[in-house]
This record gives C-alpha cells, structure tokens and sequence, in this order.
C-alpha cells in the first residue's frame, strides 16, 4: 500500500529496510521544537468553531483535535552522522456523528474557512455511510471534563537538548562498538513530543503534552572467511521519559544471568554498546540448539514483546468483535469465553493488567483521544480472562457503561479508534531473584531481548526468537547458543507459566511503531513484568544451510 | 487546492530556486488527495478523506546539507523556507555520504494516471462497501473491508537544470469474508490505477467463495508439502528477497548476497534457471514512478534472470565508492510466470496444498532469508487434481530461496501491490506447526 505521507527513511543499514520508519510531519530546525505552538485559548476558539459548524449541520455528536505533533530523529552508523530529521506536523482532525454514523476529516488549513470545509466534509461521508450503515454508533457517557491539561513527567525535555550532545553521545557509543569488535553499528535516537488539544461537544477541552523516547542501536559483526554475520540489539527500551533515560544511573541496572547487564528506568548506552559488540562477535562461533522441550527463562525486555502479541492484541475488544477481521485478524478469546467467568487464560499465577496511567510507560496520558480520563484496570485476574480494551462507541457490546480509555489517533490526519494501553504482568509475590529462577531448571534457555516474533491472527500459535540465548543446564548457564525459536499456542503457554520474579526484576519493553488498522497507524505501548519462567515450551532450530 | 499541474508546479519551485544562494538547491513539490472506506460486521465503520501538499528545500554548501519544509507556497513562505533550508545547512555537520544534485535528465511519460480514478466520490466507496455487504448477507457471511484511493502529484526541480513532473491514482481493495459460524474464513485483495479495471462484486465473490469452501477444516501434519501458491500468497516472501538485492550491505558482508570471502553474488545463480525477475515502470499492468525522490531515472532493469543475479541496487555513494553506475531500488516487481491457469496447476497435482495468502512475515535469520509466517483465509487439501477439503492453519518457516529452488511449474501473473506475481507449483515447502486460527 502506498503511503503517501509519509517520508521512510531506509539509509540506516540492512535491516532498516525490511521495516521503514515512519516520518510524519514537515522538517523544521531544532529550534522550532522548542516554539510553543498555539495558546490553549486559540486552539478552544479554533475547536469550537468545528463544533458550532458540526452541532449546526445535525451531527449529534463531534469532537475536534488540533495536534502538532514533533519528532526528531537522529541517524548514525560508525563514525558518521547519516541524517538529522526534524518534522513539524500541524493540523486538526475533525470526527462527526450524524444519522447514527461516524465521519471523518482532517486538514493541515487551520483558519476558520479550512475548518468549516473539513466539518463539512466529515458530516457528507457520515451521510453518505448513513445509507448502508446497520448498526447505529452508542457512545457510552463520559463527563465533559472542561478546560484540564496533562503532561508527562518528564525530568529533561530532549527537545531541548543540542542536536550535537546527542550526536556525540551515539558516536562515542559507536566507537566504543567498533573497538570492542563490532564491525558495523546503527545508532538512532527517536525523540517524540505530541501537542494534543482535544475539545468535545459534551464539554471537554484538554490540552495535553506528551513525551516519548528511544534509544535504538544494532551492532553487527561479521566473519567474511566465513560469510556469516550476526546482530545484537541494544538492551535499552523506548520509554515514556524525557532524555534522563540516557543518563546513566548505577541503582537503576539489574544484573542478568549469564553476566548480562539490564536496565531499569535509565540506560547507559555506552556501556551497552560496549556489551552488544562483545556479544555479537560472540554469537559468530556460539553452538546450535538442539531443538527439543526446554524450560524458558523470559528476560522482561523479551517477555514484554510475548506479552503484546499474546495479551495485548487478542484482548483488544475491536478485534474481538471483528472489527479488524480484514487487517490484523480477530482474537481467540472471544466473548462466550469471557462470559463463562472461568476461562483459564494462564494459570493462578498469572495477572495481567491494562493500565495508562503508568509512570514512564509509553501510553501513559491523563485522558484519551476522545476524552475519556485515563485508568488501570484487570485483564486476567488469578490465570482467568475478566476484561478486555474497549472505547466509547463498543464497550455497550460487553454490558459495561464506561470506556477504558484507550482511544487514540497516531495524528490530527487520522481518525481516532481503540489501541492497546500498557499491558502488564504482574510481578510474583514469592521473593524470587533471577538466580532462584534458573537453579532448579535441568535443560532450559535464558533468553534476553527481542528477536524474530510472529503470531496468527487470532492469536493462537506463535514464535519467537531473541537478542541473546544462553543454555542452562543443572540450574547453570552453560554456554551462549544461536538459531532457537520458541513455538507455542497462547493458552497454553500462561498455563506453563511456573515461577514470577518479585518486583525488585520489574522492567518495561517498549514497541514505539504499533502498527493497526486501515488505513494503518502507529502507536506506542510498553509492557512490563519480571523475569518469568515457563516450563516444556517447544524449541525449534532455525538454523539452515543455502 | 493539492494537486498542481505541470506549469503551476514549475512556476512555484522556480520561484523557490530564484531566492536560493547555496551551493545548490533541490526543490521538491507533492501534494495528494485521498478518501477511504471501511467496514465490518456487514455494515460501514470508519470513513475519511485527506488532502495534503508540501513543499521540500535541500539546500548544501560543500558537504552540509539542510532540508526545510513548507505547506504555504506564496513569495514570502518560499523565501522563507529556502531561508531556513541554508541557516540549516550552515548547522549541520559535513555528511561525507552526500552526493550533488543530478543535472537535466530524460524521463519516460509515466503510465499511472487516470482521470477516472481520481474523481472516485464519497459515494462510489459507499457503493464499493454495500458491493460486499449485499452478497456477504445473503449467503450468511460477514463482510470486513476496506477501500482506498488517491489522487497525486509529484515534482522537482534543482539548480542544476533538472526538472521532473508526475501525476498518478490508484485505489487499493481488500475483503475479509467470514462465515457466520465462525469455521471458514475468505480473503481477496485488488489494486489498480485505473478504477475502470476494479470489480468489487466481482472481487467480494471470490472472499466469499472461499469463506464457504473453507468452513469445518480439517488438521494435517506439518511437515514438507508440495503447494500451490496463490500470487497473494508468495508476494511477501519475494518481496522480503528483494530487500536483499541491496548491494552496499552485500559488500559490507552482512547479507544474503554476500559472498564468502568477500564480495557480492553478481553472476551467481542461486535459484531455479526459470526464474526472471525484472521492473519495468512502463509496464501497463503495473506501472511505477519513471523517476526516483532523488531525480534519477527509472529504467526497466532486470534483477534476476534465468535464476543468476544479474544486478543489485547501488545507491548514488556507494555507486560513486565502487567506480560503477548508480542503480536505483526498483518501485516494482515482475516475476515472468507461464500459460498455466489456478485450475490447470490444481489439475495437475497429485497431494498438494493450495495456499491463498500468508500472514505476519517476520525474518528468523538474515543469513538465510529464513522467515517464518502463517497461512491465512482459504489453505485446502489437494489430491488427484481436486480440491479435497480445507485444511487448518500452518505456520510456516521457509527461504525464498529455497522455495525458489524447488519451483515445479510457474503459472498465470496476476498484479499483487503494484507487482505482477505469477500463480506457483512449488515442492518441498516446509510447515512447521498446526494453528488453530481461522
């Protein structure tokens, strides 16, 4: 599908362009960033004029946002600067319903003549749709929240921070790799601030500012006697923090088996790169698995990504429902399963929680894109499925009255629809440290990292690879291993689940480019858990020869 | 007002060159106007329409390089932005990687616009969408779909004397049909340039067929399958190949086309000798750009022919490192197929699986270009030249290369994304687990 709108950016290496990166907005110098934007009282002045214009033309319902939305992106790999992106994207979104159905439309024209032609627009469609449209949209009740405001809680706005110190940093980071034995590495930093004004014809006008960042590096070493190559991803997570997630902090690193290094709340990027070419060049002679039933031992910034596909996506309500059946798929966990009240989704010791509201989390915000006030609630409570995602205009099809809260729109140009929230396991109870998790284990594999994911689309089977695996045998590490990939069947997998670490492993894995929906949109989400254990978990071998 | 023709587009960026004191200055001006559709549960969800343009300055002095955009195109916002673009420029670090704004060059008239396409209407997709619901209804089935079209332009301008000007539309149409049981599941997905070719009543029939054909599957072993793959099918993997044909990454020694020892596959067979993979942005079932965001032409160049390498994509530096001619990545993909129709490659067949689509791509090991992904939406059992019955849900892990090595027969092309994808008999393809998915 053709994307038009967007600017990917593909000069990042090899594995940059099986999965181009998004740039959405006009490019702007740094100091823009750092240009407030319209006042709250303009923008309320600019939303109600879609408003009267909506309300005049018959909808029953609108709501308008004016969003700028800023990125900037900065690309290395070894020694060199490959590009500095700055984008600006500036406009409002304007969303009607009229005759029972939604309409849509957005333009980058914000003068009152731009408005009127956008609402105008976004009440013909609704009409248009009206014709073929069976199920009218019930919206449940929020309360009109009047003029709030919300921001991250941020330390340092990276926005702020010169272009140069970050490109520094990342090339003293490359550096570091290329000494330590890597061969190659890519270096970007994300750093995302969304200016989102929403205003309602209930009564709602909500400014809010919000942060995100990442740290995104791949180290790769290669043998051309042999021609092989390997990659290791940075161990930092995209975060909802400002740029003191790239200060390093000593009481904020957790030490993983196999004398890997973990991070918290803040990540040393330095260090890490350090680590990652050291491993890399590692991973070149480490054995193959033998494929065969193992105990997994799931690092948090691995298990995150298990946890979204599995958790995440199939208790999606949209998905649930078939509203997605024609893109991302539909889910296994459906609506008589739930209503059952005893569907073992995992075992007792499982609990997963849905929450936006978490500090440093991705998702985090104080309210939604059609604004509703953000909360935390139970998916799975005690191993059984009690709850799914769900927005204003669904969660009536699960006999509840109050949205969760998880509406959002990747910019003013699209229109706002359900979205995974942070997804959560909760950490055990018992005081378990990653040794205790490892030490009973006879034939298993600690795996850290993301690698190679992929799940069906009602979320039944999946695999999964890693960043680093390591063997463990007779409760030991014994040696770093290459081409495992774990296959299993969601169910069954929480089922397996056998040992939670206690908080103090609690850590967040982060997905900045969540992709959904038609036409397709980003979004970011973190998950967090501890270092969990899932027992007799089928491992294949991945390895071929061509 | 999104869409400029060619004067009016000339017009504004040579006003934007007139304000320009770098070194040089690269111009480029787009601007589209889209609406889509989409549905599910049998009725209309979600509906829009967009319009945008923009206006992008590249201007360099010596090897700093700075990019500034704008949305307003009157005298003040183009001195502004040229302006900005320079102080930018002045900022910025050298970029050692950058390369010099292309002179005049010859463009092939592109073949992607049709009139028709671009006055598609609120309406029209109202129309697609009930296409799809009516029959879904009628034969107990639920419609999930979505439409999409567009209309845009594209151009450029530096001040080195080069000029380039393109229109084009397209819509892109996918249908899931699911029965109302919940057993069988139906796909299909059509896109043109020329709304004049599409059918959706046509195209909905197919989902719906299959949805039907696919209900009360039956489980089989995994294990290594001869199957016929449907062009929707085999079109990510190819596509996940051709990431591949990148030869800076081959020469960096970190990619399937790297050589032992070092060096690139250039020359080397490394799939079956029927395979020939070219792009041709002139092809009329399939037309592409005839130019690159950059200002180079786009030629018909073939990639792989009778199975050997024949060219891998260079970039303009890297082009410039290897003392070669730079070769722009293709924006299309045509894989020669044969006279064999889906019914004659069925017939054909003793034990085989048909495969309609595959789902959720994902690379397992660079090295081989193992990927692993999933059948979706129609997987059926073939025995004695028949559709024997639906089988559950694979997942698979397979290398196009190796796939490519074990072609039995190639059949009809058919247009998938913007490529044509010929129908594929192939052996020994390998499924590695049961899903339950439908």
């Amino acid at each position: 599908m053709k994307r038009r709108d967007f600017i990917y950016m593909a000069g990042a290496g090899a594995g940059m362009l099986a999965s181009p990166i998004p740039i959405i907005g006009r490019s702007i110098n740094s100091q823009e960033l750092l240009n407030p934007g319209l006042a709250v009282a303009q923008k309320k002045e600019l939303a109600n004029v879609a408003l009267n214009i909506a309300r005049g033309m018959g909808a029953t319902y609108a709501d308008a946002r004016i969003g700028r939305y800023l990125n900037q992106y900065v690309f290395t790999r070894e020694n060199k600067v490959q590009n500095t992106v700055n984008t600006e994207s500036f406009g409002i979104g304007i969303r009607v319903i009229c005759n029972g159905t939604w309409g849509f439309s957005s333009t980058n024209d914000v003068s009152p003549d731009g408005i009127k032609k956008a609402t105008e627009l976004a009440i013909a469609i609704a009409k248009a749709n009206s014709k073929i449209q069976t199920e009218e949209v019930v919206l449940a009740p929020t309360k009109g929240h009047g003029d709030v405001s919300w921001k991250t809680p941020i330390v340092k706005n990276a926005m702020e921070v010169p272009v140069s110190e970050k490109v520094d940093m990342l090339l003293e980071a490359n550096n570091k790799a290329m000494q330590n034995g890597a061969d190659y590495i890519s270096n970007i930093l994300f750093s995302v601030n969304e200016q989102k004004y929403f205003a309602s014809t209930e009564g709602s006008y909500i400014d809010q500012d919000v942060h995100r960042i990442w740290p995104a590096m791949t180290i790769t070493a290669v043998d051309k006697s042999t021609g092989k190559f390997k990659s290791r991803q940075g161990l930092g997570a995209p975060m909802g923090l400002g740029y003191e997630y790239l200060m390093p902090d000593n009481s904020e690193i957790v030490q993983g088996a196999a004398g890997v290094t973990l991070y918290r709340n803040r990540y040393d990027l330095i260090s890490d790169a350090v680590a990652g070419a050291q491993q890399a060049k590692e991973m070149l002679s480490a054995p193959s698995i033998e494929p065969g039933k193992y105990d997994l031992v799931l690092e948090p910034n691995h298990l995150g990504l298990t946890i979204h596909e599995s958790v995440g996506h199939p208790l999606e309500l949209d998905r649930v429902l078939g509203y997605e059946a024609n893109y991302a798929g539909t889910s296994f966990a459906t609506l008589d399963k739930w209503e059952t009240g005893n569907f073992n989704y995992g075992n007792e010791l499982v609990n997963l929680v849905a929450d936006k509201t978490q500090v440093g989390s991705l998702g985090a915000v104080g309210y939604d894109d059609e604004g509703v006030k953000c909360k935390k609630w139970d998916l799975v409570r005690n191993g059984i499925l009690v709850n799914y995602q769900a927005i204003r205009d669904q969660v009536h099809m699960i006999d509840q009255n109050e949205s969760h809260g998880c509406c959002y729109s990747q910019s003013w140009n699209d229109v706002q629809f359900q979205r995974m929230p942070n997804v959560s396991l909760e950490p055990g109870t018992e005081p378990y440290s990653i040794d205790d998790m490892i030490k009973d284990v006879e034939k298993g594999i600690y795996i850290v990292g993301r690698g190679s994911y992929s799940i069906d689309q009602q979320r039944y089977n999946f695999q999964f690879g890693g960043t680093l695996m390591y063997e463990i045998e007779n409760g030991e590490i014994k040696s770093m291993i290459n081409d495992a990939a774990y296959q299993s069947n969601t169910q069954e997998f929480w089922n397996s689940c056998a040992k939670i670490c206690d908080e103090k492993d609690y850590r967040m894995f982060g997905s900045f480019f969540d992709g959904k929906g038609q036409p397709s949109q980003v979004s970011a989400v973190s998950h967090g858990c501890s270092t969990t254990r899932f027992n007799g978990i089928n491992v294949i071998n991945t390895g071929r020869n061509i | 007002m999104a869409i400029y023709n060619k004067e009016d587009a000339k017009a504004i960026m040579s006003k934007a060159l007139e304000y320009s004191k770098a070194d040089n200055c690269e111009i480029n001006l787009s601007g589209d106007n889209s609406g889509n559709i989409r549905y599910a549960r049998n009725t209309v969800s979600t509906a829009g329409a967009r319009s945008n343009q923009q206006l992008v300055v590249q201007a360099n002095f010596g090897k700093k390089v700075g990019t500034a955009t704008i949305e307003e195109f009157d005298d003040k916002s183009l001195e502004k932005v040229v302006r900005r673009a320079e102080e930018l420029a002045q900022l910025s670090p050298e970029s050692e990687e950058f390369m010099p704004p292309l002179g005049p060059q010859e463009y092939d008239k592109s073949k992607m616009y049709h009139e028709s396409t671009a006055s598609i209407s609120p309406d029209y997709r109202a129309a697609v969408a009930a296409a799809s619901i009516e029959p879904a209804k009628a034969k107990d089935v639920t419609a999930a779909g979505f439409f999409e079209d567009y209309s845009d332009f594209s151009s450029m301008m530096n001040s080195n004397g080069l000029f380039a000007y393109e229109r084009s539309t397209g819509l892109d149409f996918t249908v899931t049909m699911r029965s109302n049981d919940g057993s069988g599941s139906g796909w299909v997905t059509r896109d043109y340039n020329d709304v004049g070719r599409f059918d959706a009543e046509m195209a909905s029939q197919i989902a719906i067929d299959k949805a039907l054909m696919s209900r009360e599957a039956k489980a089989i072993e995994p294990g290594k399958y001869t199957v016929i793959l449907e062009p929707a099918a085999s079109v990510g993997l190819l596509n996940n190949m051709f990431y591949s044909f990148n030869a800076r990454s081959a020469d960096e020694g970190r990619s399937f086309m790297s050589k032992e020892g070092g060096g690139n596959k250039i020359g080397e067979k490394i799939v079956d000798e029927r395979i020939t993979i070219y792009s041709d942005p002139l092809n009329d079932l399939a037309p592409a750009s005839t130019w690159t965001g950059d200002g180079q032409p786009r030629k018909k160049t073939v990639w792989l022919e009778n199975g050997v390498v024949k060219n891998l994509a260079y970039g303009r530096y890297w082009a410039d490192q290897k003392g070669v001619a730079p070769l722009p990545f293709p924006a299309n993909g045509i894989m020669a197929g044969g006279d064999a129709s889906l019914e004659d490659l069925i017939k054909d067949t003793k034990k085989g699986i048909l495969v309609t689509r595959m789902w959720y791509i994902r690379t397992v090991d660079p090295q081989t270009l193992l990927y692993t992904g999933l059948t979706r939406d129609g997987t059926f059992y073939i025995e004695n030249g028949k559709l024997k019955h639906p089988i559950k849900n694979f997942r698979f892990n397979e290398s196009p290369i190796i796939m490519l090595n074990n072609l039995e027969t190639l059949g009809q092309q058919v247009r998938i994304n913007g490529n044509l994808i010929p129908y594929m008999k192939i052996r020994d393809f390998t499924f590695t687990s049961l899903s339950d998915a439908v």
